[in-house]
């Protein structure tokens, strides 16, 4: 990355040899996990460059965005509504939290016993090592599962401005008119921070371009089912990765033009794999970058990932909002329509959650689903064991894995994957 | 047809020769620090014309052998125990650093299974470490486990923490003989409950290095509440699928 950033992270006010010692791994990481593999579609080096920029050009471009006196909302979750913000003229960016930083640090704050993704949001900002976090005017914490409920309040100690939006916990009528009220407060607090006023149109504006985005990612995994595979699991979930960071219009482009690519690929009866190969679908905690390992794992193992059961997957791209509503509180209603057809595991029941996994397993023509979840992640790992017994009931072979980011498990990752993949092949 | 199977394990790698579809030859050697070497070692003089790989050390062993192939542990334990005890339908093996159950259906196929996570409560490790923290050698820990009249029962499965709780309990004189019998029922109990992750069916077949431990095999078949057969050998029988893997494969 050009030494021109320099004074811009240092203006951020990132800890510089911190922020090289990470950027020192993650480089070598993303040749080593992305650029060899074979056959990759060609309109990937738009990503391969999003993501050589992702500390760099885009940091740039949110600097420059909030100098012209726009706002940047940083998140982790794919509940907080980008419409609003779009709406607004702000600018959503998802925030550091896939790998291990400064874990002896966070955890001076937080017990040793939290899940992987909250330490690391933590260790990202106690070292000082995310651009995104420094460049956010607001921070978007929300009352998911009880692990970020309490963190947040330490967190909120850390980051100058932390705004905590509450989320209910059933799909009944009371939890629907939670998420509603959230809404509109967070509208209005959107309205405070940029000093306009949310109107029908920006709204609808709001809804056209992440629904664009989102039909995007629906079109690209249903490319996804096709036999031989036209891109890899890797390049797959990249593509949902980089979702959180990319400026919605360009994004939204670049994943339609790689869908040509790949529609002219599966015309030909190319694939980045053979006819037959395994074909896998993954299914549980969100895999934030540069969280690769299990991926990484399965694909190395001789399957190919045909789908993301994920927030950063099908999940969290899942439904599109109905835009023609003519006020505010039907478009905002409409966004509650959308939004409360996530199929989090926060949701007590959540029986839509297993009925996702195994339609994606059927649709993409998935010959077994890998359950991936995070320890200490009670939602998800408890989730884990009907979501299991089902598809196994279903005769859809299911392996569980529970894993953090840390690498002294890979051997033994390794070989149940591998077994498992021998299992498939029968 | 001369088939060679070789298991790199945590602890012992093991080596079995399948002779136009007979066990020629089975040997066994602790891993030690040099697994390589140990390898080079075992298969100095044996000839062979067809060379399988699994354990732990099985990728880094097709860097040097690149002729082998490699298969899975699971894999490998399910084709020998099927070659030894046809129509087994529930394997359990313990080595070193992990515990495995699997079901296996009645083509011979693994059907489901179920390993540890990456800790090696439950395993032999675990067993070998309690024994050290107990005073006691390997055999004497089993003898001592199987003459005890009841059991000191032990409260944690992690390895770090079973260790704290033997040194007090050792501090307030409890009876080794009934530790080492605790140490065992706890084994048991995990690998049972394991075990309860994929359909349990008879015959339910017992494998790895921890099958040579009569107490413990005991204990399993009461925790399961069903008889558990041991193979013959039965730290060698991933060895020993791997060269029937590689004598299928020609066929």
């Amino acid at each position: 990355m050009s030494d021109d950033y320099r004074s811009m992270w240092q203006e951020l006010g990132l800890d510089l040899d911190a922020h090289d010692a990470l950027l020192g791994v993650l480089g070598p990481l993303y040749e080593q996990t992305f650029t060899r593999q074979p056959n990759r579609p060609g309109g990937m080096k738009y990503f391969d460059f999003v993501m050589s920029e992702v500390h760099g050009l885009r940091i740039k471009e949110l600097m420059d965005a909030r100098q012209s006196g726009r706002k940047v909302v940083g998140a982790f979750c794919t509940f907080v509504p980008e419409e609003i913000v779009l709406a607004l003229d702000g600018i959503l960016v998802g925030l550091c939290a896939g790998a291990e930083f400064a874990t002896e640090e966070a955890e001076k704050y937080l017990p040793r016993n939290t899940c992987a993704l909250i330490k690391g949001a933590f260790g990202f900002a106690l070292a000082r090592v995310c651009p995104y976090l420094c460049a956010s005017d607001v921070v978007v914490g929300e009352n998911t599962c009880d692990g970020k409920k309490k963190a947040y309040e330490i967190f909120g100690g850390l980051v100058p401005n932390l705004y905590v939006m509450d989320l209910p916990q059933t799909k009944r009528a009371e939890g629907r008119a939670l998420m509603r009220a959230e809404f509109a407060r967070f509208a209005s607090y959107m309205e405070e921070l940029t000093g306009r006023p949310l109107t029908v149109q920006a709204l609808k504006r709001g809804i056209a371009t992440v629904n664009a985005k989102r039909s995007a990612m629906h079109r690209l995994a249903r490319l996804r089912a096709a036999d031989p595979s036209p891109i890899s699991g890797l390049d797959g979930l990249l593509m949902n990765q980089v979702f959180f960071y990319d400026d919605p219009v360009r994004f939204t482009a670049s994943v339609n033009t790689i869908c040509d690519e790949l529609e002219a690929r599966i015309a030909r009866g190319e694939g980045v794999a053979a006819k037959g190969t395994p074909r896998v679908v993954i299914s549980g905690c969100p895999m934030a970058v540069p969280n690769w390992k299990l991926p990484a794992i399965v694909e190395a193992a001789g399957a190919v990932i045909v789908g993301e059961e994920s927030c950063v997957g099908d999940r969290g791209t899942q439904g599109l909002t109905a835009d023609d509503g003519n006020s505010l509180d039907e478009l905002l209603d409409a966004l509650v329509d959308r939004y409360m057809g996530i199929d989090c595991a926060i949701f007590s029941p959540n029986p839509t959650r297993v009925a996702h996994v195994s339609r994606m397993a059927s649709e993409l023509g998935a010959d077994g689903v890998i359950h991936y979840g995070l320890q200490f992640c009670a939602p998800y790992q408890i989730e884990a064991g009907p979501v299991e017994r089902r598809l196994e009931d279903e005769g859809v072979p299911t392996l569980r894995i529970d894993t953090d980011y840390g690498q002294e498990d890979v051997g033994q990752i390794r070989t149940r994957v591998e077994a498992f993949v021998e299992r498939l092949r029968g | 047809m001369r088939s060679l199977g070789i298991d790199i394990g945590s602890r012992a790698i093991k080596v079995v020769l399948v002779v136009d579809g007979r066990i020629a030859m089975r040997a066994a050697s602790d891993t030690g620090s040099d697994p390589l070497a140990v390898c080079r070692r075992m298969l100095d003089g044996v000839a062979h014309d067809l060379l399988t790989a699994t354990g732990y050390g099985r990728h880094l062993f097709r860097e040097h052998w690149p002729r082998a192939q490699v298969i899975t542990e699971i894999k490998a334990v399910a084709l020998g125990a099927c070659h030894l005890l046809p129509g087994c339908r529930t394997l359990i093996d313990i080595g070193g650093q992990d515990t495995k159950a699997m079901s296996i259906d009645p083509a011979g196929k693994v059907q489901k299974f179920v390993m540890n996570d990456r800790c090696a409560a439950g395993t032999g490790q675990f067993l070998e470490m309690m024994a050290t923290a107990l005073a006691f050698t390997r055999d004497e820990f089993v003898a001592a486990a199987g003459r005890a009249p009841n059991a000191q029962r032990l409260s944690s499965m992690c390895s770090v923490f079973a260790q704290s709780e033997v040194v007090s309990l050792i501090s307030r004189g409890a009876c080794r003989d009934q530790m080492a019998l605790g140490v065992h029922q706890a084994v048991a109990a995990r690998t049972a409950a394991l075990a309860g992750g994929v359909p349990v069916a008879d015959p339910v077949v017992f494998t790895g290095g921890c099958a040579l431990n009569p107490c413990l095999t005991a204990l399993i078949s009461e925790a399961l509440k069903r008889n558990v057969q041991v193979p013959e050998s039965p730290q060698t029988v991933a060895a020993l699928g791997c060269a029937r893997y590689g004598a299928d494969q020609t066929r």
